[in-house]
C-alpha cells in the first residue's frame, strides 16, 4: 500500500436508498435533541419535563396550535420566496427587508385609503402594493448583480437594514399615531385579513403558494432556466437564454412573495406596523429553505417544526422559568446537525485499510 | 454650530472599536475564502461569556480582584467563546462542506440564544441588572495611559484618552495587516482565499489554513462583542445592545476592502456615523433615516467597487465557495 494514501478519503455517492437518507437525518434531528438535552441539563432543568412542556404548551392546546401555524406561515412563505433564488445560486439573504418593505406598502393603504373603498378591494389593493415594494426591493440588489456582478449576499443585507431604517423612521414620524407614542396606530376592521379556522387566511395562500412553487420550479420554463442558471451560467448563455433578465426576474419574485408575508404578518397578525414586523422570519426561512432543499413539500414540515419549537419555549419561560432564548440555542443546534448530515448522505468516506481489504477481495 | 469636535471624535473611537475587533476578525476569516455569516452570532457568544467570566471573578475574587486580570479572563472567555463558534462553523464548512452562507446563519441563529440565554441566566441568578463591582469596571473603561498626556489640548483628548481596547484593537489590526503583506503564512493565507487549487498544488495545507484563519478571526470578532457589552454598554447585560453590531462588522469588511488598516478608519467613521444622530443633530434629517447611513454608505461602496473592477480591490476570488479536492 502507498504510505501517502490518506487514511480517510471521500468519494460522492448519489446512489443512497431515499430510506437510508431518511434514517441519517432522523439520526441528526435525533442528536440535536440529545444536545438540546444536555443544554437544558446544564441550565438547570428536568430535560425530559422541559420538552415535555415545549409540546404541551405548543401542541396541547387549541390556542397553541394556533400560535403555532401563525409563526410557520411567514416562515413557509419566505422560505419558498427563496427556492427559485436559492436554485439560481442568487443568494437572496434581503428577505427581512423585503417583508419590511411590503408590509410598509400594505400599512400605506390600510391606513389612509380604508375609508374610500370596501373591504375586499382594499385587501386586494394592500397585496398588490406589498407584492410591487417587496419586488423593489429585490430588484435593486438584482439589477446591480445582473449588470456589473455586485455581491448580492452583502447589497441585500444592507437594503434589510435600510427598510428597517424607513419603517423606524415612519414609525416615529410621520405616521405616528397620538405624538410622542412612537406607535403607529391600528389598522380599520376593513383592512385585517379575515380568519378561517381561528387563524387568519394567510395560511391558505401560503398553502396554495407550495403548490404554485413546485410547479414553477420543476414544470414551467422559467424554472428550467433557473435551474440551468444555476448549474452554470455559461451553460445558460450558450442556450442563448438571457442571463439578466433570468436573474432579475428571479429576483424579483422572490421579492414579491416576501412582501406578500410582510403584508399577511402586518394584516393578518399584528394589524399595524412596526420595524421590527420582519422579526428574523428573513433569516430564519434561509435555513427553512436550505433544509427543504429546496422542496416546497418539504418546506412546510421544516416550518412547522420551527414554529412548535418557538412556541414551545415561550411555553417554557412561563412554566419553568428558562429564558425563551434557548428556543433559539435549539434551532441553531438543530439546523447545524441537519448541515452536517448532508455530508454523510452526498459523500462516502473510504478508509485506507478497509480498501486495501477490498483490493486482497478482488 | 455649535458642537465639540474632539467629543465627537472620541465618541466615534469608542463606538468604532468593537467594530474594528469585529470586522478584522471577518477579514482573515474571508481572506482564507471563508465568508462566516455568523459574525452577529459570534459577537453576542463574546459578549455575553466575556461579561460572565468577569462576573465569575469578581464574585470569585471579591475585594482583592484584580482589574488587569479580570480584563484577561474576560478577553480570554470571549475569544474562546468565538474560538468555539468559529470551529463548528469550519467543521461544518470545511470538513463536512456544507453551505456557508446558511451555516453562518445557523450559527447566529445559535449564537444569539446562547449569548442571550448566558446573559438572561446570569441576571436570574442575580436577581435583576448583573454589573461587576466598580473598582473592575474602571479598568475597563477608564484610559490607561498617565494623566499628563490627556491633558494636552485637543491631542490628549483625541489621541490619549482611551480604554486599552482601543489601542489594542488598533496594535491587532496592523499586525493583521502586515502578517497579511510581509509573511510566508500571511501570502499562502491569501493564495488559500483567492485560489485554494492552486495553493493545494503548492503544497499548502488549505485545510489547515481555513480552519485557523477562521477560529482565529472568529475569536477576535467576539472580542469585539465582549469590547462593546464591557465599554459601551457599562458591563451591563442588555438583550437588544449588541444586535446589528455583527452585521455592521460584515458590512463594514467590505467597506474596508478586505484590508485591516483601513479597518481602523473605517470603524472610526463607522462608530461615528453610528452615534451622529446624538451629536450632530441636523434638523431636516431624522435621526431614524441618519441611522441606516452606515448601510446606505456600504451599498455604495459595494457598488462602486464592482463597477471599478480594480483588481486589488475585489472580495478573495473563491470567497463562499467550498473546496474539495476531489471535485477538480
Amino acid at each position: 500500500m502507498n504510505e501517502k494514501t490518506p487514511l480517510i478519503r471521500l468519494a460522492k455517492r448519489e446512489d443512497m436508498k431515499k430510506s437510508r437518507i431518511w434514517l441519517i437525518r432522523l439520526a441528526a434531528f435525533a442528536a440535536a435533541i440529545l444536545i438540546g438535552m444536555i443544554i437544558f441539563a446544564i441550565a438547570g432543568a428536568n430535560p425530559i419535563k422541559a420538552y415535555g412542556t415545549m409540546i404541551a404548551s405548543s401542541l396541547g392546546k387549541k390556542s397553541g396550535v394556533r400560535q403555532v401555524i401563525k409563526n410557520a406561515v411567514p416562515l413557509l412563505g419566505v422560505g419558498l420566496a427563496l427556492a427559485p433564488c436559492f436554485r439560481m445560486r442568487y443568494w437572496n439573504i434581503g428577505g427581512e427587508g423585503q417583508i419590511t418593505m411590503g408590509a410598509m406598502a400594505a400599512s400605506y393603504f390600510a391606513l389612509f385609503w380604508y375609508d374610500k373603498m370596501p373591504s375586499a378591494l382594499l385587501l386586494l389593493i394592500m397585496a398588490v402594493a406589498a407584492m410591487a415594494f417587496g419586488a423593489l426591493w429585490a430588484f435593486i440588489p438584482a439589477v446591480f448583480k445582473a449588470r456589473w456582478g455586485t455581491n448580492e449576499t452583502l447589497f441585500t443585507l444592507m437594503m434589510n437594514y435600510i427598510a428597517i431604517g424607513i419603517v423606524a423612521w415612519l414609525q416615529g414620524g410621520p405616521w405616528e399615531g397620538k405624538p410622542g407614542s412612537q406607535i403607529i396606530p391600528m389598522f380599520d376592521a376593513k383592512a385585517v385579513l379575515p380568519k378561517v379556522m381561528g387563524v387568519h387566511c394567510g395560511w391558505i395562500l401560503v398553502l396554495l403558494l407550495v403548490g404554485f412553487m413546485f410547479v414553477y420550479m420543476n414544470y414551467t420554463k422559467h424554472g428550467y432556466e433557473i435551474a440551468v442558471l444555476g448549474e452554470s451560467e455559461n451553460t445558460a448563455r450558450y442556450a442563448g437564454m438571457n442571463v439578466r433578465k433570468v436573474t432579475v426576474r428571479t429576483a424579483m419574485l422572490s421579492g414579491a412573495i416576501c412582501g406578500l408575508v410582510g403584508y399577511m404578518v402586518a394584516s393578518g397578525v399584528n394589524q399595524t406596523l412596526y420595524a421590527d414586523v420582519a422579526g428574523g422570519v428573513g433569516f430564519t426561512a434561509i435555513t427553512v429553505c436550505w433544509l427543504s432543499q429546496l422542496n416546497p413539500f418539504a418546506m412546510i414540515v421544516i416550518s412547522l417544526l420551527l414554529a412548535v419549537l418557538s412556541k414551545g419555549a415561550s411555553g417554557l419561560q412561563t412554566a419553568l422559568s428558562i429564558p425563551a432564548s434557548i428556543s433559539d440555542i435549539i434551532t441553531g443546534v438543530i439546523l447545524l446537525c441537519m448541515l452536517g448530515c448532508e455530508f454523510f448522505i452526498n459523500y462516502k468516506l473510504i478508509f485506507r485499510h478497509k480498501e486495501a481489504a477490498g483490493k486482497e477481495a478482488a | 454650530m455649535n458642537f465639540n469636535l474632539a467629543g465627537l471624535i472620541k465618541a466615534a473611537v469608542l463606538n468604532g472599536t468593537p467594530l474594528l475587533f469585529g470586522t478584522s476578525g471577518e477579514i482573515l476569516t474571508q481572506k482564507s475564502g471563508n465568508m462566516n455569516l455568523g459574525v452577529e452570532g459570534l459577537m453576542f457568544m463574546g459578549g455575553a461569556f466575556g461579561l460572565a467570566g468577569a462576573f465569575w471573578y469578581d464574585q470569585m475574587a471579591g475585594a482583592s480582584a484584580s482589574g488587569f486580570l479580570a480584563v484577561v479572563i474576560a478577553l480570554l472567555c470571549s475569544f474562546l467563546a468565538g474560538v468555539f463558534g468559529a470551529l463548528i462553523f469550519s467543521f461544518l464548512t470545511i470538513s463536512l462542506r456544507a453551505n456557508q452562507n446558511v451555516t453562518g446563519l445557523a450559527l447566529t441563529i445559535f449564537g444569539t440564544g446562547l449569548g442571550q440565554f448566558v446573559g438572561e441566566q446570569l441576571r436570574l441568578k442575580v436577581g435583576g441588572n448583573i454589573s461587576i463591582s466598580n473598582a473592575l469596571k474602571g479598568s475597563f473603561a477608564n484610559p490607561i495611559l498617565p494623566q499628563s498626556l490627556q491633558d494636552i489640548p485637543f491631542l490628549g483628548q483625541v489621541l490619549f484618552s482611551y480604554n486599552g481596547f482601543v489601542y489594542l484593537g488598533i496594535l491587532m489590526a496592523i499586525v493583521m495587516s502586515l502578517f497579511l503583506n510581509r509573511t510566508r503564512k500571511g501570502l499562502y493565507l491569501k493564495a488559500v482565499g483567492e485560489s485554494p487549487s492552486t495553493a493545494d498544488a503548492a503544497g499548502i495545507n488549505v485545510t489547515k489554513y481555513k480552519y485557523i484563519a477562521t477560529c482565529l478571526g472568529g475569536g477576535i470578532s467576539a472580542i469585539g462583542g465582549m469590547v462593546y457589552t464591557m465599554t459601551i454598554a457599562g458591563t451591563v447585560w442588555n438583550h437588544t445592545a449588541l444586535s446589528g453590531e455583527g452585521w455592521v462588522a460584515v458590512a463594514l469588511v467590505i467597506f474596508c476592502l478586505w484590508k485591516p488598516l483601513n479597518a481602523i478608519w473605517g470603524s472610526i467613521l463607522f462608530g461615528g456615523l453610528m452615534i451622529m444622530y446624538l451629536r450632530v443633530p441636523v434638523s431636516f434629517i431624522p435621526s431614524q433615516i441618519y441611522k441606516v447611513l452606515p448601510y446606505i454608505v456600504t451599498a455604495i461602496v459595494l457598488i462602486i467597487v464592482s463597477l471599478r473592477q480594480k483588481r486589488e480591490d475585489q472580495p478573495p476570488a473563491s470567497l463562499g465557495l467550498p473546496y474539495f479536492r476531489e471535485e477538480r
